[in-house]
């Protein structure tokens, strides 16, 4: 292992930004799909108003990673601690209003609800009043304006940067603390790129943690404090964002780039 | 066979009372079946409680709209309890379990009301007596009221499902389940929750046609092979479809009865079946398959 190693132990990994309590925290989880063993034992931190990038290589566990900590994947061993609070056994609805919002790697919005409805997926729940529903819709429509023009239409006729804003903004309606983004620019145009990099500094910016799975190197560094590196299931590195180059030798290693 | 224009309308009239009630069956049917892919094989005993439970109530109080809303309430709260008992364990296996256990359901509930209630039909007085006259005939001002009911119970869940924010969770939740609860949207109780809506539907329209046929055990089964019919010709899962194809097949039925017995007449039903599982298996008014 090349710099840092990843444990979480008490006083904490010294790249982390505090010495206090994680807002996530991942400690060796297992998970397993059928027979095959996804994870074998993930730990990884994430501080409150943090972006922490995840990257590897296709297939290593990096979506499953994040499906664990939104309640999606249980872990068959080690544990998920959101707030000092454990997780990894409570089911995704109860997670998703603790404040972990999920913008899954295919958007996964509801094709056939107007993009006004997906929202109001997220806006209506217990707790948050008319007034504040307004508040929070005016707030997406100005991170998003083209949501704002499109409310009326259905959610499968947007176009694939659409959708990818719209499954954030989707998110960003459970006000959540930190928000899991699994590739958020897969497949878009640059101009999309960049914004999905404005809404990173955005959400950072509002004391919102990320936590950015990408296969856009340049992106993540520019994007994260810190970032893990994952193979085969296992974080194999951990690192500050500033220290590493597109070039590096460790990114070299663990995407193959 | 000439036939004359004042019968086609009366037919037109029958073919749309009897297709409003069977549609309040299939909504309930293909809701089910839209959200978690269930095929509910006691949809027709949860009618034939839902009209049990109005004979009881209308006997204890007289009043025929009280019975109408207890037997939906409280079906409603019967068919809830038997998804959490019986179906809930089985969502994500094999469909066949699910088709098993509710096709138990439909022996026990069918077997339970005999013991109960007995072998002879019961009735339920039309809380409308009233008729008006259509051409030669008296019409019963009771079966345009079942019409409007019926509309009118349909219209207000449509409005529900395109409005309300349980009418959001249940489309979201019918469209992807997984994202549905990664949004905080307790996917476990709207489930639960579309089994009491589709169980009340089945019970009010028991309730609403005993005054036609009587209320017995195997009630449920006339009704049921109808619905399937309607929910595979409408599009599984499609409540608009199911609307429109209940209201096609009853008038088609009725018009068929012009010429033949009305039991010969379901014999149209299947051939409309038939012909759409032949040229449009997902069904005559589905504009995407699902």
């Amino acid at each position: 292992m090349m710099s840092a190693s990843v444990t979480i132990a008490e006083g904490g990994d010294p790249l982390l930004q505090t010495r206090g309590e994680p807002l996530l925290a991942v400690a060796g989880i297992h998970t397993h799909y059928g027979k095959s063993h996804i994870l074998h034992g993930v730990s990884l931190e994430v501080g409150r108003g943090e972006v922490v990038g995840l990257l590897g290589r296709n297939g290593v566990g990096k979506s499953t990673t994040l499906k664990a900590i939104a309640g999606l994947v249980h872990p068959t061993a080690g544990e998920v601690v959101f707030e000092g609070r454990s997780i990894g056994r409570l089911a995704s609805h109860r997670v998703a209003r603790l404040g972990i919002g999920y913008v899954p790697e295919d958007r996964r919005i509801f094709p056939l609800l107007t993009v006004l409805e997906n929202l109001r997926t997220g806006l209506d729940r217990h707790g948050v009043d008319k007034a504040k529903r307004a508040e929070l819709l005016d707030k997406v429509y100005a991170y998003f304006p083209i949501l704002a023009e499109r409310r009326n239409q259905r959610g499968g006729t947007l176009s694939g940067g659409e959708q990818q804003m719209l499954a954030i903004a989707r998110a960003m309606t459970l006000e959540p603390k930190i928000v899991l983004l699994d590739e958020p620019t897969e497949g878009l145009m640059p101009r999309m790129v960049s914004q999905i990099a404005q809404i990173v500094g955005a959400l950072h910016n509002e004391g919102v943690a990320v936590l950015l799975v990408e296969q856009n190197v340049p992106l993540t560094l520019k994007a994260s404090r810190r970032v893990y590196f994952i193979e085969k299931g296992e974080v194999r590195h951990h690192a500050m964002a500033s220290e590493l180059h597109v070039d590096d030798p460790v990114i070299h290693q663990y995407l193959g780039v | 066979m000439d036939i004359p224009l004042d019968q086609i309308l009366i037919q037109t009239i029958n073919g749309i009372v009897t297709g409003m009630i069977l549609a309040l069956v299939a909504s309930g049917l293909t809701l089910i079946f839209g959200i978690m892919d269930v095929v509910n094989f006691a949809h027709g005993e949860l009618l034939m409680l839902g009209a049990y439970v109005g004979v009881v109530t209308l006997g204890l109080t007289g009043n025929f709209w009280l019975a109408l809303a207890s037997a939906t309430v409280l079906i409603g709260i019967f068919g809830a309890l038997m998804y959490v008992v019986t179906l809930r364990p089985l969502l994500g296996r094999d469909p066949l379990t699910t088709i098993l256990a509710t096709f138990g359901m439909s022996l026990v509930l069918q077997n339970y009301a005999l013991w109960q209630f007995g072998a002879v039909s019961r009735k339920i007085s039309e809380p409308i007596v009233g008729h008006f006259n259509l051409f030669h005939l008296d019409y019963p001002w009771y079966r345009v009221a079942v019409a409007l009911i019926s509309a009118a119970i349909i219209g207000g869940f449509w409005l529900f499902l395109k409005f309300g924010t349980w009418g959001i969770w249940i489309r979201a939740t019918t469209q992807d389940r997984v994202m549905a609860q990664a949004m905080g949207i307790p996917v476990p109780w709207v489930l639960a929750g579309v089994f009491a809506i589709g169980s009340g539907m089945a019970a009010a329209s028991g309730v609403l046609f005993g005054p036609f046929g009587g209320v017995d055990a195997t009630m449920g089964l006339n009704w049921i092979l109808r619905a399937f019919i309607v929910v595979v010709v409408g599009g599984m899962g499609s409540l608009a479809g199911s609307v429109l194809a209940a209201i096609l097949i009853s008038l088609l039925e009725a018009y068929a009865s012009l010429w033949v017995s009305p039991s010969q007449a379901i014999i149209v039903s299947f051939v409309v079946l038939i012909l759409t599982l032949l040229v449009r298996p997902t069904g005559l008014f589905v504009a995407t398959p699902k």
